[in-house]
């Protein structure tokens, strides 16, 4: 194998694998709900397309012809990461999970749930 | 070099596998919970991936977007259900 091509898909493996190790530690250690619903469904998500480019280098260097099933699955988490991350604010604002402090516009909070609770909506 | 890449990154996810385990445990809500695992199955995706570049085969992409496919679809239905308590209403 080339220098170069190993030396390209090495540096994107570290990479997404750094990408991914942040993501989870944010999510070990933010300190609520918001803040840690930030951490994976950005580095994350980050990191996979990362792994998936290498993957997709070193299998069209190997099978010499152009591999896009890697390409598929990154599209998929892309496009479902924002649609999981919306989803799960949803849910937890209508908890009334605690926000932090020092989080600014808490009073937004309160108007959207008055608005649309799932109460009143049935 | 690729080896020893394929090894730090192995290693990286696995740790990242532990946090979000962690955070599976003691998680306060219901929502941390849901959340580290879709982080879990994003990361069980990576070391799919991994395995498949280490291992020189490309089979194991059709069991990467299965499970891809799988956990975007039980998050929405989790969080669908804690939020309305009702799957199909």
């Amino acid at each position: 194998m080339e220098f170069w091509i190993e030396l390209v898909v090495s540096v994107f493996l570290v990479a997404g694998a750094v990408f991914v190790f942040i993501g989870s530690f944010g999510l070990a250690k933010l300190p609520d709900f918001y803040t840690r619903l930030h951490a994976p469904t950005k580095a994350t998500t980050l990191g996979m397309s990362c792994l998936l480019i290498a993957s997709m280098i070193l299998v069209t260097y190997q099978q010499g012809y152009l591999s896009l099933h890697e390409l598929l699955i990154t599209l998929f988490l892309l496009i479902t990461a924002p649609v999981t991350a919306h989803m799960l604010a949803k849910t937890a604002m209508h908890h009334k999970l605690e926000i932090l402090d020092k989080t600014t516009e808490q009073e937004l909070a309160a108007r959207a749930r008055e608005r649309m609770s799932p109460q009143q909506s049935e | 070099m690729l080896n020893i890449a394929i090894t730090i990154a192995a290693t990286l996810v696995c740790i990242s596998l532990i946090l979000n385990l962690w955070r599976l445990f003691i998680g306060p809500n219901r929502p941390d919970r849901i959340l580290a695992l879709d982080t879990m199955y994003i990361n069980s995706i990576a070391l799919i991936v991994l395995f498949g570049i280490s291992s020189g085969s490309t089979l194991y992409f059709e069991a990467a977007l299965l499970i891809a496919m799988l956990g975007f679809v039980s998050t929405a239905a989790m969080c669908k259900y804690i939020l309305r308590g009702d799957l199909i209403e």
